[in-house]
């Protein structure tokens, strides 16, 4: 509950985003800007887990969203490049980025299992997040087709990563 | 002096019985799994014991493929590939280890 309550603010802006962009208010500079924060946001989080925890299957797991985020926002870095494209800040992201310095500020006071399980309750209840983003938001409000490709490719590894998480969490009870 | 040709024929003989017997006998293939886009690709079919499964990742991302009955595992990184051996005859279910929702099976005769 806690865990999906630090994520409900940003939440609330993207869902507020679908209501009322008919393509108009967000633009793909916007766009993706919030796909490479929420990429930046998890390989934050998966650093802190790889600083403090000692459990081999939380590392493991860890390992995996550094690799994996790392890899899609390489290849969003040299599209936005291709594209001539300055990823642009936006309330959105800003949203995003404070909830998760919340999150990292409430996780660096934990140790031990009870870190290991709130980062993996955690982890659930962001990818659910950016999920339901990417599906009502962010694919759809895209307007160039490579922009939309690469989102629709992150929206595939997210779901991945909420069902790892997913597992890893249950593992962990 | 008329021995040569004798054992000349016979061994002609042997090579072509053996030639003629190995398509029965089905040489052990190679075949190829590629891991793409989040998914494994198509599998093919007529598998059997002693074939090898060449995985080819062409993602992204680095992937496994992984045998629920523990049978076979291989880890590569974007662009690499690997081999594993068929070593059992059955249905043999496999996935992903960092990315659960990637699965596949594999129909294996003997
Ligand atoms: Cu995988």
């Amino acid at each position: 509950m806690i865990k999906a309550f630090a994520w409900a603010g940003a939440a609330a802006l993207l869902a507020a985003g679908a209501v009322t962009s008919q393509a108009a208010d967000i633009n793909d500079a916007q766009i993706a800007h919030i796909a490479y924060t929420a990429g930046n946001i998890d390989i934050a989080a998966a650093k802190q887990a790889l600083a403090k925890s000692k459990n081999p299957k939380v590392r493991e797991f860890a390992q995996e969203m550094v690799r994996d985020h790392e890899a899609v926002n390489q290849k969003a870095l040299a599209l936005v490049k291709k594209l001539g494209v300055t990823p642009e800040d936006n309330a959105t992201s800003k949203s995003l980025s404070d909830a998760a310095a919340a999150e990292h500020k409430k996780l660096a006071a934990m140790s031990g299992a009870a870190f290991d399980k709130a980062y993996a309750a955690n982890e659930v209840a962001y990818h659910k997040t950016v999920n339901g983003a990417l599906d009502s938001t962010l694919i759809p409000g895209a307007h160039n087709a490579e922009l939309k490709s690469l989102l629709q490719t992150g929206r595939t590894l997210f779901g991945e990563h909420q069902m790892h998480a997913e597992h890893l969490a249950s593992a962990l009870k | 002096m008329a021995r040569y040709p004798t054992a000349f024929a016979a061994s002609a003989a042997l090579l072509l019985s053996l030639a003629l017997a190995s398509p029965a006998i089905a040489a052990p293939k190679v075949h190829v799994v590629v891991m793409d886009k989040l998914k494994f690709g198509p599998v093919p079919a007529g598998l059997h014991v002693g074939d090898t499964i060449r995985w080819v990742n062409k993602d992204l991302f680095r992937h496994t493929a992984t045998a629920r009955d523990g049978s076979f595992n291989v880890d590569l990184q974007p662009g690499a590939s690997g081999t594993t051996k068929l070593t059992k005859a059955g249905m043999i279910a496999f996935f992903c280890r960092y990315h659960p929702g990637m699965t596949g099976k594999l129909a294996v005769a003997k």
